[in-house]
């Protein structure tokens, strides 16, 4: 019985630790994307590679998919980033995936009107 | 004809009617919210004319609003990224002085897009010369090219960029006459900082704009207009 035991534990114990392992992320404010979310996982680079050239070049900058209205949407409700922590918006799939993120080097990875601050602001009103 | 086909008729016509104005609204207010679609074209080209007999001696407000709005550190070591400097020239014989602000000349024959050998330094139809910063490899061949020593290039690694300027280190930089604003109908920094309306922005290709007209009326000059690169900003009184 004792064999069985430690044998279905042996068995059951990848599973775990498959399912601790998948990141959990910090969506920020989340809401309505504007894709699926199982599409924008798959193919939201090529989107992103495909508008920047018509923004950059163009001056298009209204177009569906932007950087800016990522961030604007997931950035971390906390600090207002997509990187920097393991549970980041952009920073925690990427550093599962082992895929490095150039785009930061550049763009700003903090939203324009910062949630946090704000947030800060009420606590220190409200104290 | 029969009868019901007359009714059908009638109702695919009424149908398509409602349709329509059921549409239009949406697709007028779908139009307005996000502003113009359709890209940039060389219906356009965007300039400046700067007065100098305006633009007073150690007045640097241009310089602090471009640094502002772009988020440039506003140092002057050989490292740091200048997009926009005053200039004081004085003719020695007469003693004349003048000060003016130097920056890309947003040239139509721009020299820093001929050398670029990945096509990253280009013009912009309507006539603004950018660096497509996914592309530059940091040759800096452009900086190189360009007479008016217009281009920096940003040596260290950057933080908290302006959402709407993107910077990076190992690429080169230069004025965009605030390109993010002049999307948005809004004037470039400089021109709206400017406390004696020195800086005149607008579109040369209009011949009824307010540069046009007064590039009609006053002498103005083009620097180094020798090399021929028929400049987008134009000076007044130098």
């Amino acid at each position: 019985m004792r064999f069985f035991l430690l044998a279905l534990l042996l068995v059951s114990t990848p599973v775990w630790a498959a399912d601790s392992l998948i990141p959990k992320l910090d969506i920020g404010k989340g809401g309505k994307c504007v894709e699926e979310p199982q599409w924008m996982r798959k193919n939201h680079m090529h989107v992103l590679l495909h508008q920047r050239d018509e923004t950059v070049h163009q001056g298009i900058r209204d177009g569906k998919y932007s950087l800016k209205v990522c961030i604007e949407c997931h950035a971390s409700t906390k600090d207002d980033s997509v990187i920097g922590r393991a549970d980041s918006f952009c920073e925690g799939c990427h550093r599962y995936e082992a895929v490095k993120i150039d785009c930061f080097e550049c763009h700003s990875s903090k939203r324009k009107s910062s949630l946090a601050q704000e947030a800060s602001l009420v606590q220190k009103e409200s104290k | 004809m029969s009868d019901t086909n007359v009714q059908r008729r009638q109702f695919l016509k009424t149908s398509v009617g409602a349709a329509a104005v059921a549409i239009a609204p949406g697709m007028l207010l779908f139009d307005m919210a996000h502003g113009k679609t359709e890209a940039v074209s060389s219906k356009v080209r965007w300039g400046m004319l700067i007065d100098t007999a305006n633009c007073a001696d150690g007045c640097n407000d241009c310089v602090k609003a471009c640094n502002k709005e772009n988020g440039l550190s506003g140092g002057l070591s050989p490292t740091d990224s200048q997009w926009i400097r005053k200039v004081e020239l004085k003719d020695m014989r007469s003693g004349r002085e003048v000060s003016l602000p130097m920056m890309c000349q947003h040239c139509a024959e721009p020299p820093c897009v001929d050398v670029c050998p990945t096509g990253a330094s280009f013009k912009r139809a309507d006539g603004i010369v950018l660096v497509d910063k996914h592309t530059c490899i940091g040759c800096r061949y452009c900086m190189m090219a360009c007479p008016y020593k217009a281009r920096s290039f940003v040596h260290e690694p950057l933080h908290d960029q302006k959402p709407d300027v993107p910077r990076g280190k190992g690429t080169v930089e230069s004025c965009t006459m605030c390109v993010h604003r002049v999307d948005k109908g809004q004037q470039p920094a400089c021109a709206e900082a400017c406390p004696n309306k020195s800086i005149l922005f607008g579109n040369l290709n209009d011949p009824e704009s307010e540069i046009s007209r007064k590039i009609r009326t006053v002498a103005s000059t083009q620097v180094r207009a020798d090399l021929e690169l028929n400049t987008g900003i134009r000076y007044q009184g130098i």
